[in-house]
This record gives structure tokens, sequence and C-alpha cells, in this order.
């Protein structure tokens, strides 16, 4: 078995007596790339909140390489290589797209090495490189709340990998992205992050994408586990196909 | 062909007490007033409202009086050391202060400033109160001017200074720490995630406007010759959140573009009519209405293709 990078080992976390996670052993390998589904409201971006430090779990422990990680907040987390997409995609939106990725390349220089202008020639031509990966070159001087929601998508996962992590989580990637841009960019995501050695959960709907690109699929439904395993063996699964997938 | 245009503005400035000897108390209060909104303006790229920098002002030129009680008479010394008090009282006041947001920043720094004008006004021993406190003419590296010779080098220097300390505000505006600070306006939530913290970014440039602040005041101080509580009184705080929101604060000369404007208008306001006041404000309806992003809008190119 490959070392763990993340483990929640008997997270807790109930809003108002509703069960968000309730005594959940996650384990996500080195170099895996995990999917996560489940039925929507069961708790699956609450799971990415508790791995980011957003939301503190009510008992239980988060460990990131064996570090625990619990108590800590999303920029500490952040440091340590946790990088996150959101599922409303998180930018600056009155900037450019281009420094919208600048300014993630220089958090990840440190940015207390300010004298310098934010453009320099390494970070635009890292940052170009990161936008041709998502398909945004062409887009580089736009604003960035002038692209459409799709657009904007690609360009807060393009964020998120600038930061070099070694956990990327990414919340429904292809959700509001095109089906012509969706295979590609996933195409496009995956050979990036087998490059860079990157690990990725992600929480997705589209049972074509998590059948097609994860080694790994855990289905998540009423803030428990409910069934775990490689994506033929879960889709074949009768519950998951009855409560997740909605083929009885 | 910004910096050409910018280059022409300060010679013609320079050269306007050459026209008109009155025009440069006038112009030197109005640097004064623009490093003042300078300051402002940081903090307005970051979506914050300060209706209480006139006390950074004030402290600096009550500094300057203070330094020179103790036997400080060189002016580059009594400037800077001034600076460099209102950027500690900035870095004391911001620390507490950068954790608030929108209302609540702009009416807690209307508070403090208030504290410090009420303490400015009571503390008759110390400032002298509602008198204030007269502020000497310093030496320049050791020489000895008379008053006009030493009005005359302050306008002087203050316009050098517009260039000098304008290249490094502007430097540190398109550094990565100026991008992060426009970036708390739009999204502290990916801020955090890209592990950038929120609070330093904001510390220090509260740090950098109060000392921007100071340095008008310290100007001002010189150029008046007095210092008196008022320096730190709330109307003088909404005047250069005006000044700044009028001048533009996409670049650092919209500051000193409104300070310039408002200043001169005021002057000719005041020789045509005793309702100046009806005359500067509808002059700032007029421009607020038709210039949204102030002078400095005019001005702006546009960096960003919006299609």
């Amino acid at each position: 078995m490959k070392p763990a990078i993340l483990e929640t080992k008997d997270i807790h976390v109930a809003f108002n007596g509703v069960k968000a996670a309730d005594g959940v052993n996650l384990r996500v390998g080195e170099g895996e790339f995990l999917a996560v589904i489940g039925p929507n409201g069961s708790g699956k971006t609450t799971l990415l909140n508790i791995c980011t430090g957003y939301i503190k779990p009510q008992s239980g422990r988060v460990c990131l390489e064996g570090k625990d990680i619990t108590r800590l907040g999303p920029r500490a987390i952040a440091r340590r290589g946790v990088a996150r997409a959101f599922q409303i995609p998180q930018l600056f939106s009155d900037q450019r797209v281009i420094d919208n990725m600048m300014l993630a390349l220089a958090a990840k220089d440190g940015l207390w090495s300010a004298i310098r202008p934010l453009e320099t020639e390494a970070r635009h031509q890292e940052a170009t490189r990161l936008l041709e990966l998502v398909g945004l070159a062409d887009d580089a001087k736009r604003i960035s709340r002038t692209l459409p929601e799709g657009h904007r998508k690609l360009l807060d996962i393009a964020v998120a990998m600038a930061l070099k992590p070694r956990l990327l989580l990414l919340d429904e990637p292809t959700s509001g992205v095109s089906v012509l841009e969706r295979f590609p960019l996933m195409e496009a995501l995956m050979a990036a992050l087998r490059q860079a050695r990157i690990t990725a959960l992600f929480v997705e709907h589209d049972m074509e994408v998590v059948a097609r690109y994860a080694n790994r699929v855990l289905v998540w439904n009423a803030g428990q586990i409910m069934a775990e395993g490689r994506p033929d063996d879960v889709f074949s699964d009768a519950r998951v196909l009855e409560r997740v997938v909605g083929v009885a | 062909m910004r910096t050409i245009l910018a280059a022409a503005g300060i010679l013609v400035i320079a050269a306007l007490p050459l026209v008109a000897p009155w025009l440069q108390f006038v112009l030197t209060l109005a640097v004064a007033k623009g490093f003042a909104a300078l300051g402002v303006a940081v903090l307005l790229r970051a979506g914050l409202i300060s209706i209480g920098h006139a006390m950074f002002f004030a402290a600096s030129a009550y500094g300057v009086t203070f330094l020179a009680r103790l036997g400080v008479n060189d002016f580059a010394v009594l400037l800077a050391v001034s600076v460099l008090a209102a950027a500690a009282v900035g870095a004391i006041v911001g620390s507490f202060l950068v954790r608030y947001r929108a209302i609540f920043f702009a009416m807690l720094n209307l508070a403090v400033s208030m504290v410090f004008y009420a303490l400015c006004a009571k503390l008759y021993g110390v400032t002298g109160g509602t008198d204030g406190m007269p502020v000497p003419i310093p030496t320049i590296f050791g020489i000895s001017l008379g008053e006009a010779a030493f009005k005359q080098v302050l306008f002087y220097v203050s316009l050098m200074l517009i260039v000098i300390v304008g290249a490094a505000v502007h430097r540190y505006l398109d550094s990565p720490l100026g991008h992060a600070l426009s970036a708390v306006h739009t999204n502290e939530i990916r801020l955090e995630y890209l592990g950038i913290p929120v609070w330093a970014v904001l510390l220090i440039a509260y740090v950098i406007s109060a000392a921007l602040a100071g340095l008008g005041g310290a100007i001002a101080g010189f150029a008046i010759g007095r210092v008196v509580p008022d320096f730190a009184f709330w109307t003088a705080s909404g005047h250069l959140v005006l000044v700044a929101v009028l001048g533009g604060i996409g670049g650092v000369p919209g500051a000193f573009i409104g300070a310039f404007f408002l200043e001169l208008l005021h002057s000719a306001a005041v020789t045509v009519t005793d309702a100046w006041n009806l005359v500067v404000g509808a002059a700032l309806i007029i421009v607020i209405m038709f210039l949204p992003r102030g002078f400095y809008g005019f001005f702006e190119r546009e960096k960003a293709s919006a299609l």
C-alpha cells in the first residue's frame, strides 16, 4: 500500500444535529486520484472543508503526511502543500486572468520577496503554461469576472495548480464546463497531475468522468463512507447504483 | 505617456509660484494633503475606507514640534522621525483595526481619531490645547534660513518627494503585496487558500498609509507654522477621503491631482463668494457624477480587455 498523504481518523461534524461526517476514516494514498461521489447534501464539500481547515471537526483528527493538521486554518494547510479548487470559483474577479495566476505563483514563491513587480518573466511564462494547460491562454488579459462560468472554473483549477501542491482537492472540477471541454480538460489535468506527481481528491457528479479517471472511488452518504474501491467494483454495487447513481 | 504627463504636471506646478507667489503656500498644502490622501487611497484599494487618517496627519505634525522642543532642529531628521512616529502609531492602531471591514473599519478609525483629537484639545500642558503649538523653522543641513526662504525650499522639496515617494508607492502597489492588497477587496477566502496572510497584507498597507499621512502632516505643519487639534478632526479625515476619491485610486498621481484641484478650486471660490462651500460642493457633484473613477480615470491606460 502506498504511504498516506492525507488521513482522517474518526472525524465527526454535525450542523444542528444533521451529521455531515459521522466517524469517518479516510485515507488518500500518495499519487492516487480519489473520487468522492454521493447524493447532494451528503457532506462531500464539508469533507473538503474539513481537510483544508475551513471547518474544524467536533472530534477526530486530520493528518497530512502523518502530521496532525486538525486545528490548523486554510492558510497554514495551504503552506503545507494542500491546494483547493472550489465548486463556486474563488477568483480575484477585478484582476486579469494572468494576474490571478501570477499572484498564486508569487504566493508560492513567498509574498515577502515583494520588492520586484508581480509580473516577472519567469512568472509570466509559468502562468501562461498553466493557462495553456486549461485552455485559457487566449483569455490571459481578460478581467476574470468577464469569463464565462466554465472558464472561471478552469481558472480556479489553474490557480490551485499554480501552488504546485502535494495534494490537490477539486470540488466538482467539470461542473459548469461544457461537454466539449470536459474530457480534454480532464485529460490535460490528469497529465499535469501525473507529471508533477500531485495526489488529488475530487468530488464529482459526472459518473463518466469518475469511471474514466479515478483510481479509487469513495461513496459518501449521510456523513458516512457507504462504499469504496475501484470504479468497476463500486459501480457494480447495487446499493451505490440505487442511492447514488440513481439506477435501481 | 503617463510619465511624461506627470513630469510635465510637476514642472508646471513648480513654475506656478514664479508667476503667482501667493500660490506657493496653497500648493505646498495641496502636496501635504495629496500625501495623506494617497495614504487613504492605498487602503481604498482593499475596499477599506478610513475616516480617521487625519490622526496620523496630526500625530506627525505634533511629532515635529515635540522633537523641536527636545532640541532636534534639522529639517530632514524632523521629517524622517515624525513620519516614522506616524508609522509606529499606524502599526499599533492598525494591528487592532485591520481585523475589521466595511463600516466597522471606517467607524473605528473615526472613533480612534476622535479620541486622539480630544487628547490634543484637552491636554493643554502637553499640546497647547486648542491654541496648538508653533512649528519652528528648522535648519537645512545646518544652514539657518529665513521664513520665506525655508518655505520656498519646503515647496520644492515637497515636489521632489512626490517623485521619490510616489515612485516607491507605485512600486509597492505593483508588487505581489500590492496586488494581494487589491485582492482583499474581491476575495479574502482565495487569498487564505493561497497561503497569504490577509491580516499581514492589510497591516503593512495600514502602516504605509499612516506613514504617508504622516509625511503630509509634517509638510503641512512646516508650511502653516503651527499645529492645532483641528488637524485631527473628523472633517479633516473626511476631506482626505474626498480628495482620494476625487483624484481616483487607480494610481499614485490620483491623490495629488485631487488635492491640487480641491485646493485651487477652494482658493478661487473664496475670492468670488463667501459661500465657497457651495462652489466646491457643486464641482464635486459634477466630478463624481461624470468621472466615477476620479480624475485619474482619464489617464488610466486600459490594462485589461473586458471583451
